[in-house]
């Protein structure tokens, strides 16, 4: 199967490429790009106008199953993924069963097999049932497949668990993928400790419950050389922390997600549970500073935190709903509607955050539109506006705080190894 | 006011949604409505045919039986729901129990929930009107209404007028309540409590923060003192009641660098020897009781205008 694209505008900064292209993908690798390709192909799409990015790889995502089904299954989390132009996912680890073992990991790369859609890489446990206690089997996890390791939704407690862990995951070259957050801190807190929670009186998380394990996290990665990446980062702080560790040389690279970067505790000052998140929405100086992170290569990743809940989760008091929203669908949109169109940045940086970066952290053969490199690729017309609505949500979960919201650029044609898994 | 205010609202949720001319429009009811609790008999049909549910998801006791007084002598019809009791919220949702009462077709619903936020999402759920009667740390808009109508009864207006809260601002509906109105109507306010016990950036609020007790009763024509939660101590947030009585309990000795007409307010129950000594809390400053009369008055006038409301308003909360 051959499947040329043709005069689509190519970003490609692995390559340091920009510009009107064509691509030729034979079977499931990129065969060719060049200025004009004269090839026979078996499809061809017309790509004129269309912004053409290495295929996007969302590197923090609760895909729910095996576990809670109802919120999301494998499968209905892959196709909220590909509408959303993502080639690959990584799902975390914290299903019920946890993925701290082979079988586990083996049943999450079976049921993407058979949705057969777009790639799903298994993030595992750093420690067993992700207690924070005892360190899982990377070796048995790294063989079975993962890419990643974290205990996400957790923070690893313990300091000198998180010692281990570091050191241990060196040893698989295992990224350890590494949730910040005082617990006894952030404590029964629901939303950012600010002049909001003092004006809507939910209880407050302070930044520091972040920051202060980040400069933990960051201290344990310079000791044991290891390399960590620091998950959802959300506050000025951890950024300063980060960007300073990254000066003296320690191996560290962190993500934030597009919530964090056009949202702010305003927002959640209307008790919509939607944008209930954790670590949770902060300041517009937060929001600010997270822009130019990106803009200084502070920030390497975007990705979505995607957290599907059912209704029952979130139609109650803002207190009793769960963390967390839907992210996949509308990350794209959201980012070109809220920082492209207004030049805060450009398709570059998406290219860089949310592929390329991700690709390169997570040491896959991905992330470039090189010849030979794996033939995932993202689609987009940058100038359709659409207004996202509940009902078009492909996710089986609706927590979605950009219901209703009118977005420019959209997402035309996910392909993942050679396939067409999205098509207008 | 030159042009008449009309109410439009059908909610009461908080002080920070209103209009300074409606707080003064509900000022202006609750004293027409005070005369009637003085008569022999205590009953005027203006709410005849209309039913009140009032959900009490946290104990209360003031409170509740003030909106049922209120209710009652407006002739409204009214039951009252403590969780707990009631096997319609056993294992419902919030917003299942109040599609339910909504089902049977009443008026108004008051609310107590331990949550902030919790009356707006009711309001956003159900067609009758929704009032605030105290929702976790947020509001307590008629507490507040009550407090400023003594002020105002007692003072005239409340243009300049120094009004200092005292205690655990942090944790208190009633503080944020009293803030929003005082602020509106052109009253200085200024907090004074432990540290730990100050919201972060509540200065933005308008307040001034202090935390020397004596400087906040020297300057004050108001002092709203607030119950502390006696639990608070174990969260690490202050070592002892006796240092916090050392610190911020109100007693004569205290009064003795005040103003000579000082108003000494309490949204109650005291715990009497730690926030306020027995002899200031029955001292002649003390309106405490008239607090408790008052706060019948300014319920009625709340069921008044907000089951009178001309309707078509949108929903208020908190906006973004």
């Amino acid at each position: 199967m051959k499947i040329l694209i043709r005069s689509g505008y190519i970003y490609d900064p692995a390559n340091k490429r920009e510009g009107a292209f064509d691509i030729l993908i034979q079977q499931d690798k990129i065969f060719k790009v060049a200025k004009k390709i004269k090839d026979k192909a078996d499809k061809t799409i017309d790509a004129k106008g269309r912004v053409i990015l290495p295929g996007l790889i969302d590197m923090h995502a609760h895909l729910r199953e095996p576990g809670r089904e109802d919120a999301e299954t494998i499968a209905t989390g892959l196709d909220a993924a590909i509408s959303g132009g993502f080639a690959s996912v990584c799902a975390m680890p914290n299903t019920k069963p946890c993925c701290d073992n082979q079988e586990v990991v083996d049943f999450k790369l079976k049921k993407a097999k058979e949705a057969n859609t777009a790639n799903l890489y298994a993030v595992g446990a750093i420690t067993k049932g992700r207690e924070g206690k005892e360190l899982s089997e990377m070796g048995e996890l790294k063989s079975a497949g993962c890419i990643a390791i974290s205990d996400d939704g957790n923070s690893v407690a313990s300091s000198s668990v998180m010692r281990r862990a570091l050191e241990y995951a060196l040893m698989f070259d295992l990224p350890v993928i590494s949730h910040c957050e005082d617990k006894d801190l952030s404590a029964d807190g629901v939303m950012h400790e600010g002049y909001v929670s003092t004006v809507t009186g939910l209880r407050g998380i302070p930044s520091a419950a972040e920051s202060a394990i980040v400069a933990r996290d960051l201290q344990l990665a310079e000791f044991t050389g290891a390399r960590i990446h620091i998950a959802h980062v959300s506050s000025k702080e951890s950024l300063r922390l980060i960007r300073d560790a990254k000066a003296k040389g320690v191996k560290v690279t962190c993500e934030t997600c597009p919530h964090y970067l056009v949202l702010t505790d305003e927002d959640a000052g209307g008790y919509d549970t939607n944008f209930k998140v954790n670590p949770p929405l902060r300041t517009k100086e937060d929001m600010d500073e997270l822009r130019k992170a990106l803009k200084d290569g502070t920030i390497d990743v975007i990705s979505t935190d995607h957290a599907p809940h059912i209704e029952s989760e979130k139609d109650v008091e803002f207190d009793y709903a769960s963390f967390g929203i839907i992210g996949l669908e509308t990350a794209v949109a959201v980012l070109a509607t809220d920082l492209i169109v207004k030049n805060i940045i450009g398709w570059n940086d998406i290219a860089a955050t949310m592929s390329r970066h991700p690709a390169e952290i997570l040491g896959l053969a991905k992330g470039t539109l090189s010849e030979g490199a794996d033939a995932d690729i993202t689609i987009i017309d940058p100038n359709e506006e659409w207004v996202y609505g509940k009902e078009d949500i492909r996710s089986k979960s609706k927590n979605s705080p950009f219901i209703g919201r009118r977005l420019k650029g959209r997402v035309k044609y996910t392909i993942a190894a050679g396939k067409i898994i999205l098509s207008e | 006011m030159t042009k008449k205010t009309v109410w439009t609202k059908k909610d009461l949720l908080g002080l920070e949604y209103l209009t300074a001319e409606e707080i003064e429009l509900i000022l202006d009811t609750t004293r027409s409505f005070k005369e009637v609790s003085t008569r022999k008999v205590k009953k005027v049909p203006t709410l005849r045919g209309k039913t009140i549910v009032s959900l009490f998801f946290e104990p209360s006791t003031r409170t509740r039986v003030s909106f049922e007084l209120a209710a009652k002598r407006l002739s409204a019809d009214t039951v009252g729901i403590t969780a707990g009791t009631s096997s319609i919220l056993k294992g419902e949702t919030l917003k299942d129990a109040a599609k339910n009462i909504e089902a049977m077709n009443v008026d108004v619903v008051i609310l107590r929930h331990s949550t902030s936020g919790a009356p707006h999402l009711l309001a956003k759920a159900i067609e009758p009107s929704v009032i605030n009667a105290g929702d976790g740390a947020h509001e307590h808009p008629t507490q507040g209404l009550l407090d400023i109508f003594t002020m105002r009864e007692k003072k005239g207006s409340l243009k300049g007028l120094k009004v200092s809260i005292i205690g655990d601002i942090a944790h208190s509906r009633v503080a944020r309540s009293n803030i929003w109105g005082l602020k509106k109507l052109g009253a200085d306010v200024t907090v004074c409590g432990p540290s730990t016990l100050i919201p972060l950036e509540i200065e933005k609020m308008g307040v001034r923060v202090t935390n020397d007790l004596d400087e906040a009763i020297k300057s004050a024509d108001v002092l709203n003192v607030l119950r502390i939660q006696l639990e608070r101590q174990k969260k690490a947030l202050f070592p002892s009641i006796r240092e916090y009585i050392n610190l911020f309990g109100v007693n004569k000795e205290r009064l003795k660098n005040a103003k000579k007409d000082i108003l000494i307010m309490h949204p109650g129950p005291i715990n009497r020897g730690i926030e306020l000594t027995p002899d200031v809390a029955d001292s002649e400053y003390s309106v405490i009781l008239e607090q408790v009369t008052n706060g019948i008055a300014v319920r009625m006038a709340i069921l008044f205008l907000v089951t009178g409301a001309t309707g078509g308003s949108p929903r208020e909360g908190r906006k973004k």
